[in-house]
């Protein structure tokens, strides 16, 4: 039989906020333990929670990025359990009214665009950090009272690499309207994701099992992959899918059975009474949307239209705010946008990917690199000594200018000069004078490359090729 | 509705609290009593009603985004029971 | 001097006829006399009192302006945070907790200078009406030991009544203040929800709580009001509404003033002799000129049902935090940390704040949330309606505070049905979020009866107007218990 995989993912991204959503305390990460925090974010007796106005507004923000509609009247609710890390022990977060709801994301796969239902997004507090040690749990409560957005997605993915493009999309967006920092390594984006298999035709969904634990999207993409081949191999040998919660584990590349979901799942949610009606008006949704970028689409498809760059290649620049950025600064400090895109989408990616560095990393400047070009462009360097300039350029974050000059780096475009460099070569080379005498055209090749060489690369290769036929021919 | 020992000991999981047997049968009991009394509600008729979450309607309570000074650790620390190097201290939980 | 009032002790201490050390030595003496019968007190701290008193003393002698409460012994109910004394809610399970913090109220009364004796038993978390569920010591009525002073501010309104503090604060939930302070013949005020912020009140049912004022007459009452009313923004449901000179209420002609009498607080299980006290109280303003007029609440007759719902509820939730972890009593034994919450809380909580959990927790549980917890609130809504209707007619609503007189001590005590029904009176109210006063307004066999007034939301000059009124008409609010 043939199966199909639902997907859903539920996505929470820390708001980049400077105080947490119920107290003044800072968000700032880091910090020694439980010092930020106050009676509210640690539930002493007597603390009451006041809702940060940002919250709401960088909540909508993203709601209006992912295309969601605002609930215009909401209120809060209290999710009741019991965990160390929760100092109320319930968390204060939206159930019967979440803030946005049924938004989408595009995701471009081999069948064309297609939408991810967003079902609703909610805020609601983070929970503080139990570390667990040899000896006990210590529990710091830094992170208690952290802004969040729960993003809960319709089950509209239906492989483990549609997932993956959803949440690369999805962060970009976050992104790009600075909602969040999403930086899954400090735990500011994560990803729980409920899986089922049914027969493929059928329309009804199978038991779902929620992942969760998964700490890059990578891990997302494995821990979906193997579940899905779990359960339909679990299906095959005849066995029941029981709704569960499972932890990825990714050194043994496995999910592994958490808790049963019936067991203690009762939440006991109702309007949480400390607080009051949040309402948002026409004017501050307006307001809020005012203030959205450009996103990533609308970039894209403008990167093809205005600049004339590739699909592929807009789809990559766009694929983050800053290496966006990074590139609209360079043509803007006057390089090509095609240039500006073959150097970026070439030299600068490929150098941060060898080094496992982020665009946000970068000591090259905008305007560095648009200088870069241009020295290549008006004959200053060669494309080959360009690329030895960009080395140093990454390194220090020095002006190319500087850096030709201080090297000697810039071009020989003097012909008397290169024609002696030829003739040296020529004499240096009578077997290759030969070959090319009796048609081994390919013999002026090496002679070129001898002549670059001899000149450390600073020949100008349109001067070297000119001349180099003219000496051969001389001889 | 009617509260059995079951539900008793149901809810008594989810409030992380234990009884005697002989407890869980007063609780049983006054639970009945009370959720008796409070059947009477069924005689209202609250459809179209909305909710009412609080006693007055209060919109938009809400604080500017502006850092406070958070609290000193040892005056948040000093009531808990078992504290170590500036955390809470509990005993170990496995996931 | 412990029987006289806030005001007149102001006008003694303004006139140099006595200073605040004085006072506040004074009063403690009359703790020590006292309260081992009387059982008011959890923790007195002598040394903050008498500081206190010493600097207001300095600031009168350098002649600088003081405020009224300036220098004059209060305390405050053990569920109210003042920073570095304990707050026990009167329950083991926070036997040890000292606060870090403030509570706003607290702070109000610091910045005007009041003498802060100490903290005031109560009914664990405030869960009772009788003060007997403390895990601490009972308290007892001044006017009969072997009688409850009503709660949960049994210790509240036990200190004022005997001379232990010249006013005191309490909080109400479902009467919490009115009812002892009826039982016990003083004033109480629960104010309308959001007038004082609860910010430091440790929260039994965050929609119903209130703090409020105990004190020997309404004048005082004026001027405690006025002291710690107000917006606070740590509180998200404190009203940002100006806080008025309640003092320009006193004094005042009630002339063809409308006082409306809801017919079904005066039927089945009112005692008749209360009955009587109460009917008194409407001949007195029947005389000064008020118009008297029956009115109907019909859906009263639910507000107990709600608030059994809405108040364990919220309180199961409210009390999660009580978990051994962070703070307050750990068992001492325990396998996990489930275990450490399951000991500590079953070891650490009385019976009643069980019972409440309980039925909280089943309340809100999976299935029954919409059957009772919505249902619950659907009908608030209707008890709001009401009583917004109800004042379109009528100025106040005057009811007995409570059906009875003070019962001896352990007489309900095995019966939690029985018990919540001396809440009858008071707890609509609370569901509504409108405020009312108790104000003595008799007595039964030397106990005191107390008359609620209840007036509309955010109207509580009009009980200050209408309260003081018939004070000044009767001799109810000068009686002292002779202990």
């Amino acid at each position: 039989m043939e199966f199909e995989a639902i997907i859903g993912l539920e996505v929470h991204a820390e708001l980049s906020t400077k105080t947490k959503i119920y107290c003044g305390c800072t968000t700032e990460f880091g910090g020694e333990q439980n010092t930020h925090c106050c009676p509210v974010c640690m539930g002493l007796p007597g603390a009451l929670p006041v809702l940060n106005k940002e919250v709401v507004t960088y909540a909508m923000k993203a709601g209006l990025a992912l295309n969601c509609e605002i609930n215009k009247e909401t209120y809060m609710a209290r999710k009741n359990y019991f965990y160390p890390d929760c100092p109320k022990n319930y968390q204060i977060t939206q159930d019967e009214t979440p803030l946005c709801k049924n938004g989408y994301v595009e995701i471009t796969t081999e069948e064309g665009t297609k939408k991810i239902g967003i079902q609703r997004i909610h805020i609601e507090e983070d929970a503080g950090k139990a570390l667990h040690r040899e000896d006990g749990t210590y529990v710091d409560f830094n992170r208690s009272g952290v802004p969040l957005i729960e993003i809960v997605s319709k089950p509209d993915m239906r492989t483990a690499q549609e997932a993956k493009m959803y949440l690369e999309n999805l962060k970009a967006i976050l992104q790009y309207t600075e909602v969040s920092d999403c930086k899954m390594e400090e735990g500011s984006l994560r990803c729980d994701a409920n899986v089922s298999v049914r027969p493929k035709g059928s329309t009804e969904f199978g038991v779902k099992t929620e992942i969760k634990n998964m700490n890059s999207f990578k891990a997302v993409e494995k821990a979906i992959e193997y579940e899905i081949k779990r359960q339909i191999e679990a299906i095959n040998r005849g066995e029941k899918i029981v709704q569960e919660t499972r932890r990825w584990d990714e050194t043994k590349g496995e999910t592994i059975v958490m808790r049963s979901k019936e067991e203690a799942h009762d939440y006991r949610y109702f309007p949480e009474p400390d607080m009051v009606y949040l309402v948002v008006d026409d004017e501050w949704i307006n307001n809020v949307k005012n203030t959205l970028p450009e996103l990533p689409d609308k970039k894209r498809a403008r990167y093809i239209s205005e600049y004339g760059l590739p699909e592929y290649d807009a789809s990559i620049l766009t694929s983050s705010k800053a290496l966006a950025a990074f590139f609209e600064d360079t043509v803007k400090e006057g390089a090509s946008p095609k240039d500006a895109s073959n150097w970026i989408m070439g030299e600068v990616l490929r150098t941060l990917n060898d080094r496992e560095m982020s665009i946000e990393d970068i000591k090259v400047q905008p305007k560095h690199l648009a200088k870069l070009i241009e020295l290549i462009n008006n004959g200053t360097i060669t494309g080959t000594i360009a690329k030895k300039v960009f080395k140093d350029m990454f390194e220090t974050g020095d002006d190319p200018e500087k850096i030709v000059k201080e090297k000697g780096m810039v071009q020989i475009s003097d012909e008397n000069a290169i024609r002696d460099i030829v003739n040296k070569v020529l004499d240096e080379n009578p077997q290759s004078v030969e070959d090319y005498k009796n048609g081994k055209t390919k013999a002026m090749g090496f002679v070129v490359g001898q002549v670059m060489k001899a000149s450390k690369g600073k020949a100008n290769p349109q001067l070297v090729n000119k001349l180099v036929e003219e000496e051969l021919q001389k001889r | 509705m009617s509260v059995t020992i079951r539900d008793v000991e149901y809810v008594a999981k989810l409030a992380r609290l234990e009884f005697t047997e002989e407890q869980k049968q007063k609780f049983t009991e006054d639970l009945n009593g009370i959720l008796n009394y409070v059947e009477m509600l069924n005689e209202v008729d609250t459809e179209n009603v909305e909710i009412s979450i609080g006693a007055y309607r209060v919109e938009n309570a809400l604080r500017d985004d502006v850092v406070k000074d958070s609290f000193d650790r040892d005056s948040l620390l000093k009531n808990a029971p078992d504290s170590q190097d500036g955390f809470v201290k509990v005993p170990k939980v496995i996931e | 001097m412990h029987t006289k009032t806030l005001h007149e002790i102001r006008e003694l201490i303004n006139k140099g006829e006595v200073s605040c050390v004085e006072l506040t030595k004074n009063t403690l003496e009359r703790i020590s006399s006292v309260d081992d019968k009387i059982g008011a007190y959890l923790q007195i701290d002598e040394e903050g009192a008498l500081n206190k008193a010493k600097e207001v003393d300095e600031k009168i002698r350098r002649g600088e302006e003081v405020s009224f409460l300036a220098g004059i012994p209060m305390a405050i109910k053990d569920n109210i945070c003042v920073e570095g004394l304990k707050t026990t809610c009167a329950s083991k399970i926070l036997e040890n907790f000292v606060s870090p913090y403030d509570a706003h109220v607290t702070k109000r009364l610091k910045q005007n200078d009041a003498v802060i004796l100490g903290k005031l038993n109560m009914d664990e978390f405030a869960m009772g009406s009788s003060s007997e569920n403390s895990a601490f010591k009972k308290v007892r009525n001044p006017y009969d030991l072997e009688r409850v002073p009503g709660g949960s501010s049994g210790g509240s309104a036990a200190a004022v009544a005997a001379g232990e503090a010249y006013y005191t604060l309490g909080s109400d939930t479902g009467g919490s203040i009115r009812q002892p302070a009826s039982l016990c013949g003083v004033v109480g005020l629960k104010p309308t929800y959001g007038r004082i912020s609860r910010y430091g009140l440790v929260a039994f049912a965050s929609s119903l709580d209130q703090i409020g004022p105990f004190t020997k007459d309404v004048e005082d009452c004026a001027h405690v009001l006025e002291a710690i009313a107000g917006y606070d923004e740590m509180d998200s449901t404190s009203a940002k509404k100006e806080v008025e000179d309640y003092t320009r209420y006193l004094n005042q002609d009630i002339k063809g003033l409308k006082i409306g009498i809801p017919k079904e607080c005066f039927g089945e299980g009112l005692n008749e002799d209360v009955r009587k006290e109460i009917e008194n109280a409407i001949a007195v303003y029947r005389k000064l000129g008020a118009e008297i007029k029956e009115i109907s609440l019909p859906m009263s007759k639910y507000a107990l049902a709600v608030y059994y719902i809405l108040a364990s509820s919220e309180a199961s939730s409210n009390l999660a935090r009580f978990d051994g972890i962070r703070y307050g009593y750990r068992a001492d034994e325990f396998e996990d940390v489930v275990d450490l919450y399951v000991k500590s809380r079953s070891k650490g909580f009385g019976d009643e704040v069980k019972r409440r959990i309980m039925l909280g927790t089943y309340a809100l549980s999976a299935g029954y949330y919409d059957a009772y917890y919505k249902k619950a609130l659907k009908v608030r809504t209707l008890i709001i309606n009401e009583y917004k209707r109800a004042f379109e007619d009528v100025d106040v609503i005057l009811t007995p505070t409570s059906p009875t007189v003070a019962f001896k001590i352990g007489e309900k005590s095995n019966n939690p049905l029985e018990m919540y029904l001396s809440d009858i009176y008071t707890v609509p109210i609370n569901i509504a979020g409108v405020p009312a006063i108790s104000i003595p307004a008799g007595f039964v066999g030397g106990l005191p009866v107390g008359m609620q007034l209840i007036g509309n939301y955010f109207d509580e000059g009009t009980l200050i107007k209408v309260g003081h009124a018939f004070e000044r008409e009767t001799e109810f609010s000068k009686v002292r218990p002779s202990i």
